[in-house]
C-alpha cells in the first residue's frame, strides 16, 4: 500500500529549493526611495543628495525610526500604541526637569528616562495583556493621560538648557577614521555569519544557496555601508543618533527573528488562539511588547530633548501616527502577523525624506500633511494590489 | 431536447503555472441532485466559482450552457439572476443580524425608497415554512446552531428564483440529525423541480442523495455515471485512480498493559457553574488508539481542551499521567507533561495561516531548535524538514505559507507541530475533517506509526466508521459524561448510537 501511495505522489516533498524569492514589497520600497531621491535631486539642483543634507536627513529622521522598531512589534502582535508621542514628550520633559531643576548627571537621566518609559508601557500592557481591554483604547487613553503629566510636571514650561554631555547624545559626530573602523567590522561581522551559515547548513546537509548569490548580497550591503559611511564623514562624520537606530535596529531585528519572544509576537499576532494552543504565554509576551515600545519611547524621548536642548509641552506630539506610517508604509500589516524591522526603518526614511526635500524646495508646510497623507494611502494600496 | 439544466464545456482554467481545469465537461440534467465528487484540489471549487460568476467571463475558455442558453457572467450578480445560487462550506450569514434580515440581505423588500419590514417578516415566515423549518424570523442568527444556520442559507438561496442550487461540502459542520433534516430537505426541493449540484467527501450521503455522479481528477473529467452503476469503492478507486482495498488500515499491534494517561472522576464547568463535563473516569494505555464517539455537544471535544488546560473555568478531578498526579493549568504545562492536542478547526486552533511550514511545525516546540535562548535557523530547517517528509507532506518548498496548503496538508503540519513535542499522549479531535481520500489514508498510516511507537492516541470522531475502523477501544460520551465502552470487537454502530443518545450504560 505504501509503495502505490508513494506513486501517486506527484509533486516533490519538503525541503526542496531555496530560490531567489521575488520579493516585491522590499523591490517597490527601495524603488519608491530612490524615485524619492532623484526627484527632490533634480528640484534642488543635487543639493537634496549632499553629504551635509545626508546627515541631517538622517538625523532628523532618528526619533521616529527608534519609534517605529517598537511599534513594529506592537502591531506585528496585532495592537496599537497610539500613546507614543504622549510618552516621548512625557519621558523627554522629565528628563529635562530631573537635569535642569533636580541637577541630575546625564547617565542617570537617561537611564530615568528609559524606565520611566518601560514602566509607562508595562502599565498600558498590563490593561491590554491582562484586562483585555483593546489597545486603541488603552494607548489613546495614555496619550492624553502622558500629556497631562507633562503639562502638570512642567507647569506648561519649556525646560531648558541642557548640559553638554547631554545634549551631546543627539548632536555629536562619531568622527572619521573610528567611522571607516566600524564600517569595515561591521561588513567583516556580514562575512562572518554568512559563512558560518552555509558551514552549518552543510554539516546538516540542507541545500546551501549559490555562493554568488549569498556573497552577491554581501558584497551589495557592504557597498552600501562603506558608500554611507563615506558620504557622512565627507560631512561631519557619522552622527551618533543614527549610530543609536542602528544599535537598536540590530538588537530588534535579532530579538524578532532569533529568540521565542521575537518568534511568539508574529505566532500571536498572526493566529492567537493558535499561539495559546501551542503553549505560548500570550499574555506575558503582550506584556512584554508593551514595556519593550514603552522604554524605546524613551530612549526617543532623551533623543528627542537633546537635539533640541530643551523640552516643551508640545514635544512628540503626533509622533504616534508617524511612527505608525512608517511601520506601515514599510510593510507591516495592521492586521498583525506581519512585518519587518528594516521595512520600518525603510518607511521612516520615505517620510523624513518627504519633509526634508519639500521644505529645501521652500513648499508651504501644509503641503508636506498632504504628500505624507497620501503616500500612505498609496503605500497600503501598493501593498493590497501586489498580494492579489 | 434532453433537458439539461446546465452544460459546462471545454472549461479550461489556468493559475500561474498550473492548469487547475484541463477541458473539463460537466451536464446537469434538469431536477436532479448531481454530485460532483474529487480530492481536495481536482478543481471541484474552481469549476463552481466559474460557473457563479467569481472567475469572470474572459478568464477562463469553454462554454457554459444554462437552460439550452449560453451565458457569460461578468460577475456573481449575474450567475444569480440567471438563477443560480451557491451555498460556502464556510457559511456566508451575518450572525448580528436575525434570520428575515439575512435572508433578504441585498435585495430588501422595499415600499417606495424604504424597507417594507412587515412584508419581509412575513415572506420570510413563508421561507422557512418552506424548508420546514419552525423559528421565529426575528432569531438572530447566531444564535441558532450550525446546522440550522445551513438550512438558513438554503432558504436565502431559495428567496433569490434559485433554478440550480450548489452546495459545497454542506454537511461537513452538521451533526448526524441535521444531515437527516438537510438530506429531507433536498429530497424535497428535487421533488419541487430545483436541481442541485451536491460536493461532498462524504460518499455515504453521496449514494443515499445523488442521482448522478461526476468525478473530477487533476482538473479533468473522470467520469459521469448515474447512481445505480456506481458504489462507494468504486467512486473512491475513480477519485484517487487507484483501487482502494481497505478505508482504515488497522493494524492489529501490541498494547502495553501501562497506563500513560489516567483521568477520575474529572469535572469542568463553565463560567456560570454549569457542568460541561460530568465525573469522566477514563484511562489512555501506552501504544493504544482509543476513539472518542458521540454527538456534537457531547462535550468531547470540551473535555480534551479542558484536560490539555485550554479551557477557563472551574474544573475538580484528578489526572495521572506516567502514574503521576498533575496539575495542567495552561497549554505549556500540559506540553511540558508529554500532552499535544490536535484541533478540530485547524485554521482557527492550529495554524498561524500566515507563517511558513517551518515556523508552524517548530511552534510549540522552540526550545527544541534553540541554542543557547537561540534559534539556530538550520537546525530548525532540518527538523522541520525531517517531520514534514515522514508526513510525506506535499509543497513547493518549507518557505510556503501554510494559508496556500490544501486541508490535508495542513493538516500534517498540524501534526508535524505536535510530534515535534515528542507527546506521550497524542489527541485528535476530528483529525481527517474536510480532507480528501488520499491524504485521510495517509493520515491513518502516521496514526498506526505512533502507536507502534508507543504513543497514545486519542481519536475523537462524528464518523462512525472512522471510530470503528481505528480504536482500539471506544468511549462514547452524551451530555457531559461519558455514557459507554466497548472494546473494539464489541463495538457496533448500533451499540455506540444507543449510548450516545442517552442510552443506557454498557460495561
Amino acid at each position: 500500500m505504501g509503495k502505490t501511495l508513494a506513486e501517486v505522489e506527484r509533486k516533490t516533498q519538503g525541503n526542496r529549493g531555496l530560490s531567489f524569492k521575488f520579493d516585491l514589497q522590499a523591490y517597490t520600497l527601495i524603488i519608491a526611495l530612490v524615485l524619492i531621491a532623484v526627484i527632490f535631486s533634480v528640484f534642488t539642483s543635487g543639493e537634496f543628495l549632499s553629504s551635509r543634507n545626508i546627515s541631517n536627513l538622517i538625523t532628523q529622521m532618528s526619533v521616529i525610526a527608534v519609534l517605529a522598531i517598537g511599534m513594529t512589534l506592537v502591531i506585528v502582535a496585532g495592537h496599537i500604541d497610539l500613546s507614543v508621542g504622549s510618552l516621548v514628550g512625557l519621558t523627554g520633559g522629565i528628563a529635562a526637569i530631573l537635569q535642569v531643576w533636580q541637577g541630575w548627571g546625564t547617565f542617570s537621566v537617561v537611564i530615568a528616562a528609559i524606565v520611566i518609559g518601560a514602566v509607562l508601557g508595562l502599565w498600558q500592557g498590563w490593561w491590554v495583556a491582562y484586562r483585555a481591554v483593546p489597545a486603541f483604547i488603552v494607548t489613546l487613553g495614555g496619550m492624553l493621560i502622558f500629556r497631562g503629566i507633562l503639562i502638570g510636571l512642567s507647569k506648561g514650561q519649556t525646560v531648558a538648557p541642557m548640559e553638554d554631555s547631554f545634549k551631546q547624545i543627539g548632536n555629536s559626530y562619531f568622527p572619521y577614521i573610528p567611522g571607516y573602523i566600524l564600517a569595515v567590522i561591521s561588513i567583516g561581522l556580514l562575512v562572518f555569519w554568512t559563512l558560518q551559515n552555509r558551514k552549518k547548513r552543510k554539516q546538516l546537509g540542507l541545500m546551501i544557496p549559490a555562493a554568488t548569490l549569498d556573497f552577491g548580497k554581501v558584497g551589495i550591503y557592504a557597498f552600501f555601508i562603506l558608500l554611507t559611511t563615506y558620504m557622512l564623514n565627507r560631512y561631519l562624520g557619522i552622527p551618533v543618533p543614527f549610530l543609536i537606530v542602528i544599535l537598536f535596529a540590530a538588537v530588534f531585528i535579532f530579538i524578532s527573528n532569533k529568540t521565542s519572544f521575537g518568534r511568539s509576537i508574529y505566532a500571536l499576532g498572526g493566529n492567537q488562539e493558535a499561539a495559546a494552543l501551542s503553549g505560548i504565554n500570550i499574555k506575558r509576551s503582550t506584556l512584554w511588547v508593551f514595556i519593550t515600545m514603552g522604554g524605546l519611547a524613551g530612549v526617543a524621548g532623551v533623543l528627542l530633548t537633546s537635539r533640541l536642548n530643551a523640552a516643551t509641552v508640545s514635544a512628540g506630539n503626533m509622533y504616534e501616527l508617524d511612527a505608525i506610517a512608517a511601520c506601515v508604509i514599510g510593510g507591516t500589516s495592521l492586521v498583525g502577523g506581519r512585518g519587518k524591522i528594516v521595512g520600518a526603518l525603510i518607511g521612516a526614511l520615505i517620510m523624513a525624506s518627504i519633509d526634508n526635500g519639500m521644505s529645501m524646495m521652500n513648499i508651504q508646510a501644509f503641503w508636506q500633511y498632504i504628500v505624507k497623507g497620501l503616500i500612505l494611502i498609496v503605500a497600503v494600496w501598493i501593498d493590497i494590489s501586489s498580494k492579489k | 431536447m434532453d433537458a439539461y439544466a446546465l452544460q459546462m464545456k471545454g472549461i479550461v482554467k489556468e493559475f500561474p503555472g498550473v492548469r487547475a481545469l484541463d477541458n473539463v465537461t460537466f451536464s446537469v440534467r434538469k431536477g436532479e441532485i448531481h454530485a460532483l465528487c474529487g480530492e481536495n484540489g481536482a478543481g471541484k471549487s474552481t469549476l463552481m466559482k466559474i460557473l457563479s460568476g467569481v472567475y469572470p467571463h474572459g478568464t477562463y475558455d469553454g462554454e457554459i450552457i444554462i437552460n439550452g442558453q449560453k451565458v457569460e457572467f461578468k460577475n456573481i450578480k449575474e450567475s444569480q439572476d440567471a438563477g443560480v445560487g451557491i451555498i460556502y462550506q464556510e457559511l456566508a450569514l451575518v450572525e448580528e443580524m436575525t434570520v428575515a434580515e439575512n435572508l433578504f440581505l441585498g435585495h430588501e423588500l422595499m415600499r417606495g425608497r424604504v424597507i417594507d419590514w412587515n412584508k419581509i417578516y412575513a415572506e420570510a415566515q413563508k421561507s422557512l415554512k418552506h424548508i420546514g423549518l419552525n423559528i421565529d424570523p426575528q432569531t438572530k442568527v447566531g444564535d441558532l446552531t450550525v446546522g440550522k444556520q445551513q438550512l438558513i442559507e438554503i432558504a436565502k438561496a431559495l428567496t433569490k428564483k434559485t433554478d440550480i442550487l450548489i452546495l459545497d461540502e454542506p454537511t461537513a459542520a452538521l451533526t448526524e440529525s441535521d444531515v437527516e433534516i438537510l438530506m429531507g430537505l433536498l429530497n424535497e426541493l428535487r421533488a419541487k423541480g430545483v436541481t442541485c449540484i451536491y460536493i461532498s467527501h462524504k460518499l455515504g450521503e453521496v449514494m443515499a442523495l445523488a442521482d448522478s455522479v461526476t468525478i473530477l481528477r487533476d482538473g479533468r473529467t473522470i467520469s459521469t455515471d448515474p447512481i445505480e452503476e456506481l458504489t462507494e469503492q468504486k467512486i473512491v478507486s475513480k477519485m484517487v485512480g487507484r483501487e482502494l482495498t481497505e478505508l482504515f488500515p488497522y493494524e492489529p499491534h501490541q498494547i502495553s498493559s501501562e497506563n500513560i494517561m489516567e483521568v477520575r472522576d474529572y469535572s469542568v464547568f463553565d463560567d456560570k457553574g454549569k457542568p460541561l463535563i460530568k465525573n469522566a473516569s477514563f484511562l489512555v494505555k501506552k501504544g493504544e488508539i482509543l476513539g472518542i464517539s458521540g454527538l456534537m455537544g457531547a462535550g468531547r471535544s470540551e473535555l480534551f481542551i479542558s484536560l490539555f488546560g485550554g479551557l477557563k473555568g472551574k474544573r475538580t478531578g484528578t489526572v495521572l499521567i506516567d502514574g503521576k498526579e498533575t496539575r495542567i493549568n495552561k497549554p505549556q504545562d500540559a506540553i511540558k507533561e508529554g500532552l499535544a492536542y490536535v484541533s478540530e478547526d485547524r485554521k482557527r486552533y492550529g495554524l498561524v495561516l500566515g507563517m511558513d511550514i517551518t515556523k508552524n511545525t517548530t511552534l510549540a516546540a522552540l526550545n527544541k531548535v534553540m541554542k543557547l535562548k537561540i534559534i539556530d535557523d538550520a537546525l530548525e530547517v532540518k527538523k522541520a524538514g525531517e517531520l514534514t517528509s515522514k508526513m510525506k507532506l506535499k509543497a513547493p518548498n518549507l518557505e510556503a505559507k501554510v494559508g496556500q496548503l490544501s486541508g490535508g496538508n495542513q493538516q500534517k503540519v498540524v501534526l508535524s507541530k505536535w510530534l515535534m513535542t515528542n507527546p506521550k499522549v497524542l489527541i485528535l479531535d476530528e483529525p481527517t475533517r474536510g480532507i480528501d481520500v488520499g491524504a485521510k489514508y495517509e493520515i491513518y498510516k502516521i496514526i498506526n506509526e505512533l502507536v507502534s511507537e508507543g504513543v497514545g492516541i486519542v481519536i475523537i470522531s462524528s464518523e462512525l466508521p472512522e471510530v470503528l475502523g481505528m480504536s482500539d477501544r471506544v468511549l462514547v460520551m452524551s451530555e457531559g459524561s461519558i455514557t459507554g465502552e466497548f472494546l473494539r470487537e464489541e463495538a457496533t454502530q448500533e451499540k455506540i448510537m444507543m449510548c450516545a443518545t442517552g442510552g443506557k450504560k454498557h460495561g
